[in-house]
């Protein structure tokens, strides 16, 4: 930051923003941005007062959500947070949208603003745009449109059928949202004004497709041979919702289509769960680097810059594992310290990264993030560039816990050992498909009680959680019929079996 | 180019919808809280919100995932004495999943959902129980009307406010204040010019020192403003409730050993609801709490409520009581008088004609209304029987049999018929 520089006078000197302000600072950030090669939607900000800032974050930031009471739970406790001080709510929501629209609150003063803008209207921005996983799960140019169609979807539902049925509906569908998802299979792109024309001949077409299934006139032959050996579905499922809404026997058409909304929107938020890591990392890289090149440039002042570095001191603080505030690993900090890793690993290299990461060091540092944040999630971004420097920083070290010893092994620390072992654990926490129990749909008795089994596949012998035993009961509400759950092994041996019968007919 | 749209004024209470799903869905819960909160509140602090806390366990939404066991290999930082082998005991509760201690920070039990009900809400709840029509709660539930009256003046407010005569004779008063010292040796000077006058000349230096010094003086003086924004002062006026005249309300109760927890609990809504009522309609309210079993005593709420005696019952020795106090403290001139009594029925039975004789010479001439509430699941007792002539004879003596506490209403009914009329 040499005085050279400081040419600029600075855009303000006050800490109120205005809408001229708000509109001079996004100017600059935006050029800047441009100059670092940024590609982004175009951009929307919104001023809000807290109340909404509140509703946005209570509806999982979603813009337009359908109503239902758990989205009221998170506000009534979100609002006492607030309220008692124990929560800011100075950060970022954005819309992965297009135009993508990010919320600043009224509240904030002009240098929260403007990191807002350059951390979520061109960090995440770009991150949504470029991203593999959101350019081929995510629709941004019709998210809006169809959170809309949904909204107004379930309003009609609850004055047609009441609002105590499309609460239960919702109920189970939430039970099961993780699991409404297609992991390998791209969905088709969503439209508003399609889905409400598909949505009536679903109707009809749905229902028609269900009753092919559950077609109740026996033929001989059949009930002889095949169905003792087919097993339907022929592969087992790990859409369980998806599976639900085509074949489950009993539901109406407007449940299947509430069904769908669910995991449509679950669908939508996949990729996020995914890249939690690198989109924060990206983000605050960016407003980390976009700040200070206005600072660089002389259009901010000394007092704007310590408002801004305190908060971002904050934001990538991480407290060590026996620290009281420890709840895991910060993904702002671990994340923006990788970025920032990986741009001196390209421009300042010492040995050690020319031997671990050969291909990027001495590379262009921008070129090489941004293929970084185009090609990766959080599992794979962690496996490729997490660097020995930065596991000695966090003096990072992995832990073995198996219940069948007594003691928790430490497997590996940050030393020359230790680096290959902490990188693949660390890369592995960040597996959706390890922390989420692995369950699928197995089989359906479909000539028989018409019973669902779904069976969960033990992964390194960690068992189901107990609320295994009222999630089914959703399960069981959904599909209508008596449900199973089989907990198998490694050794492919059912250990554990969870059963619900079917719901009382109303 | 970027849009910067302003949403502040659009979509208030967005939340307002789920926020009453939510309360709708845990109705349960939220009323078993309330019914604890009424426990402990006063009689005469029923109007306004209250702190809800209800068990996690009952709004949490249950969801798939990996129990406690298997094995499983984690990373955390800020390691200092390990090394690579080290074998440590396992924390205690838990596999250091680093998830736990979720609702530490909030100050509560981890094991409830807090979470505040507004004034309105809570009425909403505390009447659902009793069944009210909603023209009742309707008029329950609002505010009494205010008019703005004088209280003083203050140093800011509207123009059209502004008070002159005060106004300007603060700006008297600083004037005065301000020049004073001034003009005190203006006139100094000026003795003392006109006795240098007559030994020195006008061109004389002491003599133009002292004509600068008057000069410097007056400007002075003419520089302290005639009137200042400091000087403003405004009329200013308040909220006042509508004045009405004063209300008494009588609270008796039979804390004989035959009066449960339960029975007292009927009866604590039952008065809460008619204080709740009075405070809509009188401004300023007193209630004396009688209680009795053989003997009657004005006692505190506290006693009213809790305490528990045993031995018989004589209801007249309360009603003595109550018309002594009437006499001695509240004229009926002054006063509106209220009663509300509450008993199993029990009572010795030669005492009941005394009863009678008391309600109808002494007390019900005074009154503007008197309710008796039995409560028992039995057959009515004695003194039901002798109060029945009680109630043909008066028209605002209403008696009820209450079983549970939906049947607090039809008490009530009477009473606001008389009011609409």
């Amino acid at each position: 930051m040499s005085e050279s520089l400081k040419t600029n006078l600075p855009i303000s000197e006050t800490s109120e923003w205005t809408f001229d302000l708000i509109e001079k600072y996004h100017c600059e950030i935006e050029r800047i941005a441009c100059n670092f090669g940024l590609s982004t939607y175009p951009v929307q900000l919104e001023i809000i007062t807290a109340e909404q800032m509140m509703d946005a974050y209570s509806s999982v930031g979603m813009p337009v959500g359908y109503s239902h009471w758990t989205f009221g739970k998170e506000f009534v406790s979100t609002e006492k947070n607030y309220k008692r001080g124990q929560m800011g709510l100075a950060y970022e929501i954005v819309i992965n949208s297009d135009p993508c629209i990010a919320y600043l609150m009224e509240e904030n003063s002009l240098p929260m603003q403007a990191l807002v803008i350059a951390h979520a209207a061109y960090g995440h921005n770009s991150f949504f745009k470029n991203n593999y996983l959101f350019t081929t799960w995510t629709s941004a140019d019709s998210i809006i449109d169809y959170l809309l169609f949904a909204k107004n979807y379930i309003a009609k539902c609850e004055t047609q059928y009441g609002e105590e049925a499309v609460e239960d509906i919702l109920d189970s569908c939430h039970a099961l949202k993780n699991f409404g998802v297609d992991r390998y299979k791209r969905p088709p792109k969503l439209s508003m004004q399609e889905e409400r024309n598909r949505q009536k001949e679903r109707k009809d077409y749905l229902q028609s497709q269900v009753n092919e299934l559950w077609r109740t006139i026996p033929s001989k032959e059949q009930t002889n041979s095949d169905s003792t050996k087919l097993r339907y579905p022929s592969e087992p499922q790990e859409n369980i919702l998806y599976f639900i809404e085509k074949n489950a026997p009993l539901l109406e058409p407007w449940q299947r289509e509430i069904v769908r909304i669910v995991r449509k929107i679950s669908q939508y938020f996949y990729p996020q769960r995914q890249t939690q890591v690198m989109n924060e990392g990206w983000a605050t890289f960016w407003h980390y680097t976009i700040l200070n090149k206005l600072y660089d440039e002389g259009l901010c002042t000394n007092g704007f810059m310590m408002e801004f570095l305190q908060s971002h001191t904050n934001v990538v603080a991480q407290p060590a594992f026996d620290n009281p505030y420890y709840s895991g690993i910060n993904p702002y900090a671990l994340g923006f310290n990788m970025m920032t890793d990986i741009r001196r690993i390209c421009e300042t290299p010492t040995n050690e990264d020319r031997e671990w990461f050969p291909d990027i060091a001495d590379s262009d540092w921008n070129e090489t993030m941004h293929f970084a944040m185009k090609n990766f999630k959080d599992e794979s971004f962690i496996g490729q560039y997490l660097s020995p420097k930065l596991i000695r920083d966090f003096k990072m070290f992995a832990i073995s816990d198996d219940d069948r010893n007594r003691k928790i092994d430490v497997s590996a620390i940050h030393n020359y050992n230790g680096y290959q072992k902490v990188r693949s654990t660390l890369s592995a926490q960040y597996n959706l498909g390890n922390n989420e129990p692995n369950i699928q749909v197995y089989s359906v008795n479909a000539k028989g009680d018409r019973s669902l089994t779904l069976r969960h596949t033990q992964h390194l012998r960690r068992p189901l959680d107990n609320s295994a035993h009222e999630v089914i009961k959703h399960v069981a509400r959904l599909w209508g019929f008596d449900v199973k759950i089989e907990s198998v092994n490694e050794a492919d041996k059912v250990v554990k079996t969870f059963t619900c019968s079917a719901p009382k007919s109303k | 180019m970027a849009q910067i749209v302003d949403r502040r004024l659009n979509g208030k209470n967005k939340s307002a919808v789920n926020r009453q799903k939510f309360l709708r869905r845990f109705r349960k819960q939220i009323k078993k809280s309330i019914e604890n909160v009424i426990a402990e509140r006063s009689v005469t602090d029923l109007d306004k919100g209250e702190r809800i806390s209800i068990p996690k366990k009952d709004t949490s939404e249950p969801f798939f995932h990996h129990g406690q066991g298997g094995h499983r290999e984690m990373v955390h930082p800020g390691n200092k004495e390990f090394q690579q082998g080290d074998s440590i005991p396992r924390p205690q509760g838990g596999s250091g999943q680093g998830e736990g201690g979720e609702a530490s920070d909030t100050g509560e039990g981890e094991d409830d959902f807090v979470f505040e009900l507004s004034r309105e809400e809570f009425l909403q709840f505390f009447f659902e129980d009793l069944e009210l029509p909603n023209l009742v709660k309707t008029k329950l539930s609002t505010i009494i009307e205010t008019k703005k009256v004088r209280a003083g003046h203050t140093s800011e407010g509207n123009p059209s406010n502004i008070n002159v005569v005060r106004s300007l004779t603060g700006a008297m008063g600083r004037r005065m204040a301000l020049r004073g010292p001034y003009k005190k040796e203006l006139k100094q000077i000026e003795i003392e010019l006109l006795d240098l006058l007559k030994r020195h000349n006008e061109s004389d230096q002491i003599v133009i020192d002292l004509r600068a010094r008057i000069k410097h003086l007056e400007n002075k003086i003419k520089r302290v403003p005639f009137i200042d924004s400091f000087d403003l002062r405004y009329d200013n006026r308040i909220d006042q409730p509508i004045p009405t005249t004063q209300a008494v309300m009588f609270c008796i109760m039979d804390v004989s050993g035959s009066m449960g927890r339960e029975e007292k609990d009927i009866a604590k809504r039952f008065f809460m609801l008619l204080y709740l009522f009075l405070t809509r309609t009188y401004e300023k309210i007193q209630i004396v709490f009688i209680s009795h079993h053989t003997v009657a005593s004005e006692v505190d709420e506290e006693t009213f409520f809790y305490s528990r005696e045993t031995g018989g019952t004589v209801v007249s020795s309360a009603l003595k009581l109550m018309a002594s106090i009437i006499n001695d403290r509240y004229p009926t001139n002054d006063w509106n008088i209220y009663a509300a009594q509450a008993s199993d029925g029990d009572n010795w039975h030669n005492d009941s004609k005394i009863c009678i004789d008391l309600l109808n010479n002494k007390i019900m001439p005074y009154l503007q209304y008197y309710s008796y509430i039995e409560i028992t699941p039995d057959q009515h007792q004695n003194l039901w029987e002798e109060y029945i002539n009680v109630q043909s004879n008066w028209d605002n003596f209403v008696m009820k049999k209450i079983e549970k506490i939906s049947d607090i209403y039809p008490v009530f009914r009477k009473l606001f018929e008389k009011q609409d009329a």
